[in-house]
């Protein structure tokens, strides 16, 4: 009986994983056998023709590159410092729970609140315009309780032994921190800070008012400038098109490249995470 | 360097220590002669290590810790403000329970104590680290190794390179923690070896559960039981003639 039971449990939870691996593997499988016909080099390079039944994304690929760069500059200094000074700096208590409450929660703020705040805040408050500014910034916010997480986990892990040994050697707080803790927290806090960065990059609803528009005559090249995106392009190409079953190829072209986009920049937080486990393990 | 043979090194006046609304040192007072080694012994959660902690101030790092008395260093309280907390570690140095060697080379664990005091001169570095590990007696074991990885060494060799780096940047007193606790006895015999070699030119303060080691190579010995001390004084008189029944009973093993 203690047996059978034994089996059961470990049939449904064998069974919840090849369900969750199911779906995913039914999405990848459909996208790619749809998508991949349309894809060459012309599709990549191309600007869109003939009101985007014809021609490629490449505007569209520049544009969520511009964005994701300008929300990387501004999420991962601003992160990584935010989790340093709760992680090391701040003194537990009240404020500082509350602090961490507030990050954890916002992390949980469905995209197109932050899609107004961005409104609010850099289009109009600031007067950024609607602008891959505007866009990466407000990209940058929502990643930020994301990295300021996952940077703190990161820096929890790092053996307290460590930073007492530097102390105890006549370093300064920064120096322990700087040269004993940081280190070796720098793997955990990158591959969180990719992570978070290639969801930012497949976000629309935070840049649909802050700066995307769904189709440009020339590439940005301000930073003030609008910008066309991987997944604003595909929600046009499969909702608002006028010829929506004409172009349906090119959107699941749209989807596979943006797909593949966000796999090769998780799979990058993978490889840099295992290389640095390995530089600094000596 | 030495002004006279039995100058105080250390001098505890009155501690007192509150961790929130706990207790843990009761008007402890202790003289530490320069040049020489006290062993503080003690049952579990009496506050040796505490006590210890007190002496480089790395109970700093505690929230919710608070200090009454005096802890003079050459005369001086370190508790006072305006005391370097940086400068203070750097006299006083730490080893602790658990060899803590950083996942540096062995080169790069003991020059990393000069390093962030901005010393980056490679030829004298080098320098100091084979004299360092010489001291330490560590260099035949190591000195073709330098450049691979600490924690590729034995435990006993781990916690004898953690004494190499604190006695890198010149410290006055050595602290030790239980140094040997998590050591095989045969690297226990080589670290108390080294105690004895230490001890001509620096100030050791060791806390041990271990009586017989406490016996074996301390000049003084206190016993502290339960945030007080029972009795300080020569170990020899400690371990033989006990003035105090709770330290004979703890010496002889009646409890602990």
């Amino acid at each position: 009986m203690k047996r059978f039971k034994e089996i059961i449990g470990l049939g449904m939870l064998g069974l919840s994983a090849v369900i969750v691996v199911l779906f995913l593997g039914i999405i990848i499988f459909d996208i790619t056998t749809k998508g991949v016909g349309v894809i060459n080099w012309n599709f990549l390079t191309d600007f869109p023709r003939e009101g985007m039944t014809k021609g490629g994304i490449f505007p569209a690929v520049v544009g969520t590159v511009f964005v994701t760069i300008i929300t990387t500059l501004f999420s991962i200094p601003f992160g990584v410092c935010a989790a340093i000074y709760l992680s090391e700096y701040a003194k537990e208590g009240g404020m500082t729970s509350l602090i961490r409450a507030a990050i954890r929660n916002l992390a949980g703020v469905p995209s197109i609140i932050y899609g107004l705040f961005g409104v609010a805040l850099f289009v109009q408050g600031l007067h950024f315009g609607t602008s891959v500014l505007s866009a990466g910034l407000t990209l940058g916010l929502l990643t930020l309780p994301w990295i300021i997480a996952t940077s703190e986990e990161a820096l929890k892990t790092v053996p307290q032994s460590y930073r007492e040994g530097a102390l105890a050697l006549g370093a300064t707080k920064w120096q322990s921190i700087y040269s004993n803790v940081l280190p070796y927290a720098l793997p955990g806090i990158l591959t969180g800070s990719i992570l978070g960065l290639s969801r930012a990059a497949g976000e629309t609803a935070p840049i649909l008012f802050t700066g995307v528009v769904f189709s440009l005559p020339s590439l940005p090249d301000s930073v003030f400038d609008q910008f066309m995106a991987l997944p604003y392009h595909l929600y046009i190409l499969s909702t608002q098109h006028h010829a929506i079953e004409q172009v349906r190829p090119l959107a699941y072209g749209t989807a596979l490249v943006l797909i593949v986009l966000v796999f090769t920049m998780n799979m990058a937080a993978i490889i840099l995470r295992y290389r640095l486990r390995k530089k600094f393990q000596v | 360097m030495r002004d006279f043979i039995y100058k105080d090194k250390i001098v505890t006046k009155d501690l007192n220590l509150f961790y929130g609304e706990k207790q843990i040192l009761k008007k402890t007072n202790f003289k530490i002669p320069q040049n020489s080694i006290t062993a503080i012994i003690g049952p579990s959660g009496c506050g040796k290590s505490t006590l210890l902690r007190c002496m480089n101030r790395m109970n700093d790092l505690l929230p919710g810790m608070r200090i009454e008395g005096q802890i003079l260093f050459d005369g001086k309280d370190i508790y006072t403000n305006g005391v370097d907390v940086v400068e203070i570690r750097r006299k006083i140095g730490m080893v602790f329970q658990r060899p803590n060697p950083f996942p540096k080379t062995i080169y790069d664990n003991i020059v990393y104590g000069l390093k962030i005091k901005g010393l980056k001169d490679k030829k004298k570095n080098d320098e100091i680290v084979e004299r360092s590990l010489k001291n330490s007696g560590l260099w035949e074991e190591v000195k073709d190794r330098l450049h691979t990885s600490a924690l590729q060494l034995s435990g006993g060799q781990q916690q004898r390179l953690c004494i190499t780096r604190a006695l890198a940047i010149e410290p006055e007193v050595i602290l030790m923690d239980e140094p040997c606790s998590a050591l095989d006895p045969s690297s226990t015999l080589k670290v108390e070896e080294l105690m004895q070699e230490l001890k001509k030119r620096y100030t050791i303060i060791l806390v041990t559960h271990n009586m017989q080691q406490a016996a074996r190579v301390s000049d003084l010995t206190g016993f502290l039981y339960l945030g007080e001390l029972i009795e300080f004084g020569k170990t020899t008189k400690i371990f033989t003639n006990p003035k105090e029944k709770l330290t004979e009973n703890y010496i002889t093993g009646r409890f602990g």
